[in-house]
């Protein structure tokens, strides 16, 4: 795309599997753009200068701080927010597990720290604990104090591993 | 390991007292919250930017706002003069000539005060418009030490006052004095606690509306209570209470206290509203946040004990200096009186004389945060009672067990006035020593100190007061000043139960929530007094003051949802199920009594007659004419609660300062890394009475929060302020929250005192830990220091260089190459930084001298320069505009060259100014001659920036300063080798609005 400074843009993207479009000033970061132009504002900002994590989306499957991205970088490719992570029905078993485990409070943090687990263990199929934590080190929440996140993500690998193991062995019968 | 161990009786199969997942979660966890920045805005809203003060301490001279006014999209700007002719000060919690504006009036008193709001078509456009303010100020100097500011005479914050100490008061209960004389040994600590933040995730939003017809005003805030405050917007912007509708969203991201600090932003957006005639919504950025939004007071205090050679104290003295910052912001000088009833912790000390002084330094405004005075008492009065069996040369533990406040003493009133309402605080003590393992830790600390290693141990107990009593504000004032100004107690607590016709049930209560899952706890309450699932029961949340019930005490702070709020939900669920029975009993001619509630059925015991919920229920609204005459119809209940205990303030200065006071038992461990000063905690335990708990899981949830809160509070977090009150912390990389890797696994223990005084029993349990943590460890590591340190000089928050500087290690230089430019406090406060490095340029040494001359060149060169004005020989006046992190600013500047040595050397140096502060910098530049008739182009620069630029922190000064240096050089080796700038689009694109985004 040539993009000028002083013009909006038509920025296109697939927005949780669906084709999305608006319109952007060069300038404006891709967290703006997603949640006043495309109003998907499970998606929250806590700082803008890309410590917080709580921006955090998945643009071509990577963990991506859309505070630090700009809209039209986004053009043309594939951008996940917490909104795509439930089914229609029920909450997929990563946000089951958050629930269980009192893994947030207030929330505003969590979309971004959904999105970062739900690609940590799509890379980290069966992490430790010590794995976890580090994941999660790129993330700020005040209120739990991590012990319901970790838990939760934990037992959601754990979970996963014995569903595949299951599902091995009867492939294997 | 097991970290919670309940030692509470599981036997009850009620719905309250239960885990139970929350109700809000699912919304949250689907990214379906309702934030304040995700509500729709009428149409036509536009978008406030707030123009903010650089210096610390200034004279308003001038604010010119016609630049701003003819930029793109520019719709308006608010000044202070629109303020004074449409408000009015704020009031102030203390009598003294001094005045509080939601914009500076006359003078600024910190970095970061409102002065201007422009008022534009987008957030980026608004932004854009700040520069373009243009405001004089005389830099007057600035008092940030809080003992130095209360010694000034000179130099005056409030001058009408005359005096920086804006209230100073003495209270003496028992005979201190006798108790002083008479003791066999006495001791004197001196301590300082310093200024941080619970700092919400989610920043403050604001969305103001004015309706000229009737003159009021419409706001929506994520404001968090007190209500008692809306009394005092009402009278900032004149207007009768109902002309003030203040409306919070239905979730929060976060407050901790720190919500409450949004309310000088209602006042301002609803004016910036009636100045463009439109909706006006503002939202904070984080720069903002940690600059100017709020903090807990920073407290200097003396505190003496006199004591037997038992360790049994007789009385205590506390000497208490606070640092409320720039202005008395209601509620303060409430963070010195929170604790005021109960100073003398979980003690039986009989005499107390307590001398408290507020005064002003130029710093942002302190407010509530979660722990509120706590933190800063418990501090001084822990670290005290370690001193004393240090002194004695006991165990702490057992110093702490011989004052206690003896199981059988309760309700125990405290020498100031607190009724400590139940308790078995020895019980809790052993409670946690057996169940947290203390023989093991000990055991651990011995191994460790025989190995050489550093390691301690710390305890404390505290009573963790909750549900305020609103008249312990009133003790800033003197008993006569108390009388005018007629009495003040209490705290009401509201809810509201309305039954639909088709029998669902909807409960609102005004207790503005942050997260902690009220709606949750409400809807058990109410499924077990009614009988009906959880699922059947709607709660609301949002608070609107226009149509809702609620009172000056509603709001989310003093931990008083549980104790308070979840009993006047009971109450009005008693009240609904009592009009229910008394419909069946009439139906089914029974005794009122034997009707009974259960799994969506009302029924008698006897099996004779049953009806479900819904159908009874709505029968008030379908046949009202079938209801025994006493019945109205309609099912609509509100119940109002406050607690008889909470009296005013008696003629002795005695107050009963809140309505119950949990307990805490806390140890840890801590091990010192001898090497880099790092803390780690080994193990740490936490021992909670908090009453009869509603819901256990949320409990613990509260207990984790604030534990962690506290870590960050005891080892990382601070506010910190340069000499000339610039502000240093203004970024989350130089304001350290706790990541997971620095929080540990806490060990959580319960016991249950059920309370006396709260319809469930349940007492506050939310704010314990950030009262008791912080000092909690840091007498472990006094512990693991040793009496080599000077006890007073255990400061938080207790970082690796604070630790190193403790343990007599000096920092070691800096291995050569490695790492980047120290970031030094300069003369005056600012920052400073000094590099070198180097450039090689296709070009001969001649050619390069006399491009740099070239005045197009320059302009060139000079990465962000709109224009250079030749001024004089070799001196020029140039317009820069700088990015810096989140922060872009504009800086009017003289560039100068001089030192001329051509062709091998001269001095490039600038020094401006801006909105965003001050900058001044000089680079002295080599050239020589390399192989091929190229130059080697050495340099080396220093740079000071002050001003609120210096508040992003030195790590991001300093490469951002080595990146525009940086270019300058590459610049001008690209220009003068004659080769084509061709950046990379993003370059391009960030280029255009300096390096951070468009938004300051
Ligand atoms: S908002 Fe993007 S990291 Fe904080
Ligand atoms: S749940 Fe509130 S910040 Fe994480």
């Amino acid at each position: 795309m040539h993009v000028r400074g002083d013009e909006r843009h038509r920025v296109t993207f697939r927005l949780n599997g669906r084709e999305r479009s608006g319109r952007a000033e060069p300038r404006m970061q891709l967290c703006d753009f997603l949640r006043h132009e495309l109003g998907a504002t499970g998606t929250h900002v806590g700082c803008e200068h890309g410590v917080c994590g709580a921006c955090t989306v998945l643009v071509d499957g990577r963990a991506t701080r859309s505070c630090l991205m700009l809209a039209v970088q986004a053009d043309g490719r594939s951008v996940e927010t917490v909104e795509s992570l439930a089914g229609d029905e029920e909450m997929n078993d990563l946000q089951r597990a958050f629930r269980e485990h009192h893994a947030l409070q207030c929330g505003f943090c969590t979309a971004g720290i959904l999105m970062s687990c739900h690609e940590f263990l799509g890379r980290v199929p069966d992490p430790s604990e010590a794995q976890v934590r580090d994941m999660l080190s790129g993330h700020l929440c005040r209120c739990t104090g991590y012990t319901g996140i970790v838990r939760a993500v934990l037992e959601v690998a754990r979970a996963r591993q014995q569903a595949n193991r299951r599902e091995n062995d009867a492939c294997s019968i | 390991m097991n970290t919670e161990v309940s030692l509470r009786d599981e036997q009850s199969c009620s719905l309250i007292g239960k885990r139970q997942a929350r109700v809000e979660d699912e919304a949250l966890l689907r990214g379906l919250g309702r934030y304040a920045d995700d509500l729709a805005v009428p149409p036509g809203t536009l978008h406030a930017a707030i123009v903010r003060s650089p210096h610390a301490h200034a004279r308003l001279k001038r604010v010119a706002i016609e630049a701003a006014l003819g930029l793109p999209g520019v719709r308006g700007v608010l000044t202070g003069e629109d303020v004074k002719r449409w408000a009015s000060p704020f009031a102030v919690g203390v009598r003294q000539p001094m005045e509080h504006w939601c914009l500076a009036v006359d003078k600024v008193r910190y970095v970061g005060e409102p002065v201007a709001v422009v008022i534009a078509e987008d957030r980026y456009l608004a932004e854009d418009a700040l520069d373009a303010v243009k405001v004089e100020y005389e830099i007057l100097p600035a008092l940030v030490d809080p003992e130095a500011a209360a010694g000034d005479r000179e130099t005056l914050l409030h001058d009408a006052v005359g005096d920086n100490v804006v209230n100073d008061r003495h209270f003496r209960y028992g005979d201190p004095e006798a108790a002083f004389r008479t003791a066999d040994r006495t001791l004197s600590l001196k301590v300082r606690y310093p200024r941080s933040s619970c700092t919400p995730i989610e920043c403050y939003v604001v969305v103001g509306q004015y309706d000229a017809a009737e003159g009021g005003y419409d706001v929506m805030a994520n404001f968090q209570g007190p209500f008692a405050i809306h009394s005092v917007m009402a009278r900032a912007l004149q207007v009768p209470g109902n002309r003030l509708r203040l409306r919070t969203p239905a979730d929060s991201g976060g407050s901790f206290g720190i919500k409450q600090g949004v309310f000088p932003y209602v006042v301002t957006m609803a004016l910036a509203a009636r100045k463009v005639g439109a909706p006006v919504k503002w939202v904070e950025d984080r720069l903002e946040h940690l600059q100017g939004a709020s903090s807990a007071t920073n407290r200097v205090t003396t505190i003496d004990a006199a004591f037997d050679g038992e360790g049994q104290v007789s009385a205590l003295c506390f000497d208490q200096l606070d640092d409320c910052g720039a202005y008395l912001r209601a509620p303060e000088p409430a963070t010195t009186y929170r604790m005021h009833g109960n100073l003398t912790g979980a003690y039986a000390i009989p005499h107390l004389a307590v001398r408290n002084r507020i005064v002003m330094t130029n710093k942002t405004p302190s407010g509530l945060n979660r722990g509120f005075g706590g933190p800063q008492v418990y501090f001084a009065l822990e670290r005290l009672m370690q001193r004393i069996a240090i002194e004695l040369d006991l165990d702490p533990l057992e110093v702490i067990r011989r004052n206690l406040v003896p199981a059988d003493a309760f309700p125990y009133r405290c020498a100031a006035g607190a009724l400590l309402d139940s308790g078995d605080y020895a019980h809790g003590i052993e409670l946690g020593v057996e169940h947290g393992g203390l023989a093991e830790l000990r055991a651990r600390r011995d191994a460790a100190c025989r190995e050489g290693r550093l390691y301690g141990i710390g305890y404390c107990v505290a009573v963790e007061p909750s549900i305020s009593n609103m008249g312990y504000i009133t003790m800033a004032m003197t008993p006569e000043e108390r009388r005018r100004a007629g009495p003040k107690n209490g705290a009401v607590s509201t809810a509201t139960i309305s039954v639909d016709p088709l029998g669902g049930v909807s409960v609102h209560v005004s207790s503005t929530p942050q997260g902690q899952g009220h709606r949750t706890v409400v809807a058990q309450v109410v499924a077990e007094v009614l009988g009906i699932a959880i699922e059947a029961i709607r709660v609301d949340v949002e608070l609107d003051t226009g149509k809702d019930a609620w009172s000056i005490a509603s709001g989310n702070y003093s931990s008083r949802f549980a104790g308070a709020v979840a009993g006047a939900v009971h109450k009005a669920a008693l009240k609904v199920r009592t009009r229910l029975a008394a419909i069946a009993a009439a139906q089914w001619r029974v005794e009122q009594d034997d009707v009974r509630f259960a799994e969506g059925r009302v029924f008698t015991l006897d099996g004779a007659h049953s009806a479900s919920f819904h159908r009874l229920a709505g029968a008030t609204h379908w046949a009202p004419g079938t209801l025994p005459e006493s019945e109205a119809g309609g099912l609509r209940e509100t119940a109002f609660w406050t607690p008889a205990e909470l009296t005013a303030p008696d003629d002795d200065e005695r107050i009963n300062s809140s309505l119950c006071y949990g307990f805490i038992f806390d140890y840890c461990g801590v091990e010192i890394d001898a090497v880099t000063g790092q803390v780690r905690i080994d193990r740490y335990v936490t021992l909670h009475d908090a009453g009869r708990m509603l819901n256990p899981q949320l409990v613990d949830g509260q207990v984790r929060g604030a534990f962690a809160q506290a870590v960050g509070a005891a080892l990382y977090e601070e506010f910190r302020y340069g000499e000339d009150g610039s502000f240093a912390s203004g970024t989350l990389a130089d304001y350290l929250i706790p990541t997971s890797v620095e929080v540990p696994e806490p060990v959580i223990l319960h016991m249950e005192t059920p309370s006396p005084f709260t319809p469930l029993g349940a007492k506050g349990v939310g704010e314990g830990n950030n009262m008791s943590t912080p000092v909690c460890i840091a007498n472990a590591v006094a512990d693991a220091l040793g009496e080599g340190v000077d006890p007073g000089a255990i400061e938080l928050p207790l970082t690796p260089s604070k630790v190193r500087t403790l343990l007599g290690i000096d920092e070691p230089a800096r291995p050569e190459g490695v790492g980047e430019e120290p970031a030094d406090a300069a003369a005056g406060g600012g920052s400073k930084l000094t590099a070198s490095d180097s450039v090689e340029i296709p070009a001969s040494p001649r050619q390069v001298f006399d491009s740099i001359l070239d005045p197009a060149t320059l302009q060139a060169i000079i990465p962000g320069c709109h224009a250079l004005e030749l001024t004089g020989e070799n001196t020029y006046r140039a317009d820069v505009t700088v990015g810096v992190g989140m922060i872009r600013a504009r800086f009017d500047a003289r560039v100068e060259l001089s030192e001329l040595d051509p062709p091998h050397a001269l001095r490039l140096s600038g020094a401006g100014s801006s909105g965003m502060g001050n900058a001044d910098g000089a680079a002295r530049i080599r050239l020589s001659e390399i192989e091929g008739g190229h130059t080697r182009l050495d340099y080396d620069y220093e740079v000071t920036i002050g001003g609120k630029i210096a508040s992003v922190g030195g790590r991001m000064l300093s490469s951002a300063s080595k990146m525009i240096i940086g270019q300058i050089f590459s610049r001008l080796s690209q220009r003068v080798s004659g080769g084509r700038v061709r950046q990379p689009l993003l370059q391009r694109l960030l280029g255009r609005f300096g390096k951070g985004g468009g938004k300051s």
